[in-house]
């Protein structure tokens, strides 16, 4: 997942590394897991930096201004699109 | 705050019909709600539960320019959709206690996430007036919010802020006043579901016109069905007909997506709100948190500095707090002893016997723990308070999955250094009920520091120099213990389940030092609240176990029963004494001490010590303090996991846990000693 350089490709959450951009295309998680993420600011079409991301563990993503901590399968389960730059 | 000074003290459960308005605090995590709500109540806070269940109820009154206000802090939440209790307990309140004005708390350095909670409540019937707090931080990111163009946008009155300096919060109440005396709503800006999703939102609306059951608005319970809100959804399928509720849900079942088409329309009016009234958007101005977060949260530096900083707590907690507790000890509780012994010299001898060996030995013993505490808790709110808590949750989040929980349980773990008690309170931060009773189930294996004090006692008695790095070893054995029972138990009883680690890591701010003197109070309260009645009855208990029946020790029924079951301590090295001393730490786990103190007749400080080291081996020695560590939690922990459990069963299981646990470990730790020769 570290080889792929193309931008506009979808991907998950957890593909991104740092300092890249997506949008968020869908969420695979359930229900009331995504009713959390979408109070916390994750909706289809909203762009995600992510902040820290190391490959393995948790990773901290920017969402609306707001600083989110995932864990690595949360993130796993939103499919977002790198953002062409 | 000097203008909005409390003139009584809250201890009803409800102000409704107490003849004063209502105002409802309401605002996501991290706004600086509960500083708020600090400022206006002043110490003079009830704090207990919601009725029914283990969510902190925080209420209180102040006063403005002769007018007096009930005050109710709200749990925190990020939405008003039924995903945890705080949620549902927030909008109840709001719907069915019609508060007079609900004030939603909003991060003016954070508007577009944190009026997220205020698009739910602007739908609701109360009146709402936004405290636009954090204007300082905002100040200080470079971010200028206009107030009164957010009110026009809004639609509601905005009081700009910022608690942490106490400024605005009386402007807040005269604005609450004025919302009061007005007797009317306004007219609120309200957001409207993305346009893809009007016409079943209308149909659904059609479904459940005329059914739709008091206090619940009609046109928001059919936001919520689509939403996909479990109580509502529960509540309108037994207020609806069968073949009605089958029309509507068979709607609601094609549009099972429509809650990120609700939550998008929402953030789009949040987004007119936020382009009209916010004139600089901020530009990587967060600079100083990701410095900080690239090595606080760093995979592997996160984890150095964290176990610096929790070396540091417990440095710190240890030299100051250990001379403050033996000065207490001797000169208080010691003091006390010597005059109640003096002055009750010629009554009975149970009389006697009750208070200085019941009271003042027992629960006068535990309360000298309090300095120690509040070191601790002081030192914890302080890590609290400045943001570093999240980071601490986050590097530790990869340890947690061992035991198939997440980051968010090593915070009421940590708190559990300083007293099992609140950290068996402090569960309640997790959001999954399986991570919590698992949590809660394993958090008495962190050693507290009545655990370390025993061990500081006892341990250069049975190892003179060797005793720091025998304590630390004690320390860590504890852990492993822990992380091993932890991993069983998640496989044996949760088979296995994870639940999602989602969480907000708040941006560092200087803490506040009021924040924190709330929270160390009120921990410390609850604490003593604990041995003034728990404590104290057991202790007494106890003593008169140790008294009855023919008024000495050594034929008394506690010795009685310590023999009977001596040969389960022969397991693990113990004659009877150390049996006794052993259950007598039930009550409280420093009673190991005072117990042996009575039994071999000596006080604590004297010669106990030697008279220890003579009598037994060191393989006994260790095996006590082994068994000590991880016996039965204390009788305050047991009765806290019963009330934030709501179960007996899971509080027995949680004892005969620790019964197999302590008594294997301990019997384990004394036959290796023996075989290598200790």
């Amino acid at each position: 997942m570290w080889g792929r350089t193309a931008d506009g490709q979808q991907v998950t959450l957890a593909d991104l590394r740092i300092n890249e951009h997506a949008i968020i295309l869908a969420f695979g998680s359930g229900r009331s897991e995504t009713t959390r993420l979408a109070s916390l600011g994750f909706t289809p079409g909203t762009e995600v930096d992510m902040t820290q991301n190391y490959g393995h563990g948790p990773l901290i993503v920017t969402v609306r201004g707001t600083r989110v901590a995932l864990g690595r399968g949360e993130a796993a389960k939103i499919l977002v699109e790198r953002n062409k730059e | 705050m000097n203008d909005c000074h409390t003139t009584t003290v809250a201890t009803r459960p409800f102000f409704i019909r107490q003849n004063m308005p209502l105002i409802a605090l309401a605002g996501q995590p991290n706004v600086g709600k509960s500083t708020l709500f600090n400022l206006l109540t002043g110490l003079n806070q009830h704090v207990g539960n919601w009725p029914g269940k283990t969510v902190e109820r925080r209420d209180g009154t102040c006063s403005v320019d002769g007018h007096q206000y009930g005050v109710v802090d709200l749990p925190g939440t990020y939405s008003l959709t039924a995903n945890s209790p705080e949620e549902i307990i927030a909008r109840e309140f709001v719907l069915r206690e019609e508060p007079d004005v609900v004030v939603a708390v909003v991060n003016a350095a954070n508007l577009e996430r944190s009026l997220y909670l205020v698009a739910e409540l602007i739908a609701l019937p109360s009146p709402l007036v936004v405290a636009l707090n954090m204007m300082d931080v905002a100040t200080q990111e470079g971010i200028h919010v206009e107030p009164e163009v957010l009110q026009a946008a809004l639609g509601v009155p905005v009081v700009p802020m910022t608690a942490t300096r106490s400024t605005g919060a009386r402007e807040l109440i005269c604005v609450v006043q004025e919302t009061l005396d007005a007797h009317s709503a306004g007219a609120p800006h309200l957001p409207e579901i993305r346009a893809d999703h009007r016409q079943v939102l209308a149909e659904i609306a059609q479904h459940i016109a005329g059914h739709v059951p008091q206090p619940y608005p009609a046109a928001w319970v059919a936001l919520k069905l689509l939403e996909g809100d479990v109580e509502i959804t529960r509540t309108m399928k037994t207020a609806l007909s069968p073949d009605k509720w089958e029309a509507a849900h068979a709607v609601l079942r094609q549009h099972d997506d429509a809650l990120l088409a609700i939550a998008s329309g929402r953030y789009e009016w949040i987004g007119r709100m936020v382009r009209a009234a916010v004139v600089q958007p901020k530009i990587g101005q967060v600079s100083l948190t990701k410095q900080l977060d690239e090595w606080a949260a760093h995979p592997f530096w996160g984890l150095v500095i964290l176990a610096g900083i929790l070396g540091l707590v417990f440095w710190l907690t240890f030299t100051v707090g250990s001379p403050v507790q033996n000065w207490l000890a001797t000169r208080i509780v010691g003091g006390l002893s010597n005059l109640a012994g003096q002055l009750l010299e010629n009554t009975t001898f149970w009389l006697k016997g009750l208070i200085v060996n019941g009271v003042l030995g027992g629960a006068g013993a535990v309360i000298t723990f309090v300095p120690i505490m509040v070191i601790f808790f002081a030192a914890f709110g302080l890590l609290e308070d400045l943001g570093y808590m999240a980071r601490a949750a986050y590097v530790m989040d990869n340890l947690m999955h061992l035991m198939g929980l997440h980051g968010k349980s090593f915070l009421p773990l940590f708190l559990g250094f300083g007293c099992n008690v609140p950290a068996i309170m402090g569960t309640r931060v997790i959001d999954s009920k399986q991570s919590r009773l698992l949590t809660t189930l394993i958090a008495p294996l962190v050693p507290c520091t009545a655990r370390m004090a025993v061990v500081a006692f006892l341990a250069p008695a049975f190892f003179g120099p060797r005793a720091l790095i025998v304590s630390w070893g004690l320390v860590l054995f504890s852990l492993m213990i822990l992380v091993l029972s932890g991993s069983v138990l998640n496989k044996v009883i949760f088979k296995g389940q994870r639940s999602a680690f989602i969480m907000e890591m708040p941006l560092y701010h200087l803490p506040n030092t009021r924040t924190i003197g709330v929270l160390v109070w009120q921990r410390s309260l609850s604490f003593l609240k604990k041995a003034g009645t728990n404590i104290l009855a057991m202790s007494v208990v106890i003593w008169a176990l140790s008294v009855l029946p023919g008024g000495d020790l050594n034929h008394s029924y506690l010795v009685q029963f310590g023999k009977f079951i001596e040969p389960v301590g022969r397991w693990m090295g113990f004659d009877w004494r150390l049996t006794v001393a052993l259950i007598t730490s039930f009550p409280a786990k420093e009673n190991a001490i005072a117990t042996l103190g009575v039994i071999f007749g000596n006080s604590p400080n004297a010669g106990l010590v030697q008279t220890l080291t003579s009598t037994f081996s060191t393989a006994t020695g260790l095996s006590f303090l082994v068994t000590t560590m991880l016996f039965i939690p204390c009788m305050a922990t047991v009765a806290v996991i019963r009330q934030e459990t709501n179960s007996w069963g899971w509080t027995l299981l949680n004892i005969a846990l620790f019964l197999v646990i302590s008594i294997t470990a301990g019997a384990g730790v004394y036959h290796l000693a023996l075989a290598i020769g200790l």
